[in-house]
């Protein structure tokens, strides 16, 4: 194993902590991606939770959102942060130790959640769940992270500061702060803590960080990835370099005001309600801005399509992200929300982010790098890449499409009223109505989950093929007949 | 002058920074720099071409 790590040492950048990274975005891809697969299967037949405490939705659930966010999102992250910064700097990460620290730190945040969310331990803040001692390494890695990141752009060769490094560095700096400030707890026992903040304030604290989670871990952290992954995959430059430092601005200064929106029609002030609205309806122009810049990059090559499967993953993430940046807005709006809210429409826009845009850009990134990182010319079957493509593809159609229509029927059962004024359906009458939508989401979800085994497969079989028999078959190629 | 003066002069001064952020994005004196950046993720390809080469040699 020594031997094989030393004959993948690149001379002057640091690629192991990169490689470690991308084979464990796979790794917890498929793990999360799984107990996704099984909580839907939950709502479809309750009994698989067994009557266990340890398997109920409750706590699986935020396990599930932990590991695919954290986890498989979080890799993805650190792995084409540290490409991208060493690659545009020119220069190598400031330090091996401190990366190999955010290494195993982030891996040890990942299994300490995977132990105490099942055994109930919870802060019960959406996407923050994590008890006090877990949140203080989580900030411990953070900052190391930021050091390693800031500091290579530091000691930088080339005078400016690429675009990707720009988002990647908005993305580290405010996952600091909303993590920091809205974790701030008081610790009761080494399992329990008390947030510092009550009532109202707790809320809207919580959806800054919530929705800010959304902006800047899932969003602004995954432009860096489009910024640099899709120019390299295209073999051209952004469309408009300019267009990116506008878009870099507008997405940082507007996301921040968002978070209200999560809280339309609660005990928040009317007027923050509304300040959330609008903002997140301004939020549509640099989203949408980012969105078609990534896509005219390829104006002129649209013929790679054709032939590039990973050009087509990091393609069609940036139509889910345009789709899912106008649907976002649009249920910000007051009158629209007042019928999404609380509903599975929700989840079915969550995931036409997360499987849609996040997955597949972090999907697209990670075939760009595994061939590189494991010095050979290309991923093993690129045919597997395609098979992965459409698969990923028509599980997440299947799973947004039904949970648009469980939603929108579960907004409508809830608030239909007869003439007297009461409700026409009781609530179990509309989860009985849900039933065939959450089958087919969990046929959605499991047919994206399986791409993932066949990603695993594929960037097993590259990494470990030997380099001459890759070598002899480009050779039969190359004096086949064609 | 009373606070809600001070809301509507914050609402134009962001204003004011945005345009501020596309005239300067989008002025003619910076569009070669911003071309070179934009070439950024392929300035380092022949080198790394180059030190593959040596690692081959060797």
């Amino acid at each position: 194993m020594s031997e094989l790590n030393s004959a993948l040492e690149h001379p002057k950048y640091n690629y192991k902590v990169v490689r470690q990274f991308a084979v464990m975005t796979v790794v917890w891809g498929i793990v999360g991606m799984l107990v996704g697969v099984w909580i839907a299967a939950q709502l479809a037949w309750p009994a698989l939770n067994f009557d266990l405490p340890w398997l109920s939705f409750g706590r699986l659930r935020p396990l599930h959102t932990n590991a695919v966010i954290f986890a498989f999102g979080g890799s993805a992250l650190f792995a084409t942060s540290y490409y991208v910064v060493q690659r545009t700097c020119q220069v190598r990460l400031i330090s091996d130790k401190l990366a190999a620290f955010t290494f195993w730190g982030w891996q040890l945040v990942i299994v300490a959640a995977a132990i105490t969310l099942p055994l109930g331990w919870t802060s019960s803040k959406e996407y923050a769940e994590l008890e006090w001692p877990i949140d203080i390494l989580i900030a411990v890695v953070w900052v190391s992270y930021a050091i390693v990141f800031f500091g290579t752009i530091m000691k930088r060769k080339a005078e400016h500061i690429y675009v990707a490094n720009w988002f990647y560095g908005g993305f580290i700096v405010t996952v600091a702060v909303l993590h920091i400030l809205n974790s701030l707890a008081i610790p009761v026992s080494m399992t329990k803590s008390y947030s510092i903040y009550a009532g109202t304030v707790d809320a809207m604290v919580q959806w800054w960080y919530g929705h800010n989670a959304v902006g800047f871990f899932l969003t602004a952290g995954f432009l860096g990835m489009m910024y640099y992954f899709v120019p390299k995959q295209a073999e051209r430059p952004v469309y408009s370099y300019r267009l990116s430092i506008v878009h870099f601005w507008a997405l940082v200064a507007v996301y921040i005001w968002a978070g209200p929106h999560h809280l339309h029609y609660t005990a928040l002030p009317n007027w923050a309600q509304s300040l959330g609205m609008v903002m997140s309806i301004i939020l549509l122009a640099p989203s949408w801005g980012g969105m078609i810049n990534g896509i005219m990059t390829l104006s002129g090559a649209w013929h790679k399509l054709r032939t590039d499967p990973i050009l087509r993953f990091l393609v069609v993430s940036l139509s889910f992200y345009g789709m899912s940046t106008f649907e976002g807005p649009m249920m910000s709006i007051k009158t629209v929300n007042a019928l999404s809210h609380y509903t599975d429409w929700t989840i079915g826009h969550v995931h036409s982010g997360a499987l849609g845009w996040v997955a597949m850009i972090s999907i697209g990134a990670t075939y760009h790098l595994i061939p590189i990182l494991f010095g050979r010319q290309r991923m093993y079957s690129i045919g597997l890449i395609n098979a992965h493509f459409w698969m990923s593809t028509i599980g997440t159609v299947l799973y947004i499409a039904s949970m648009w229509v469980n939603g929108i029927m579960q907004g409508l059962m809830w608030r239909a009223y007869n003439q007297d004024g009461t409700l026409t359906y009781t609530f179990v009458e509309s989860v009985a109505a849900s039933h065939p939508g959450y089958l087919v989401r969990l046929v959605g979800g499991f047919i994206f989950f399986a791409g993932m085994l066949v990603m695993a497969y594929n960037m097993y079989m590259t990494a470990t093929r030997d380099t001459v028999e890759e070598e002899d078959e480009q050779a039969n190629a190359n004096t086949a007949p064609a | 002058m009373d606070i809600n003066d001070l809301r509507g002069l914050s609402t134009l001064l962001l204003l004011i920074a945005f345009l501020g952020v596309c005239f300067w994005a989008f002025s003619s004196k910076r569009k070669k720099a911003f071309e070179e950046a934009g070439r950024l993720p392929f300035a380092d390809e022949d080198e790394a071409a180059q030190s593959h080469q040596e690692d081959e040699t060797k």
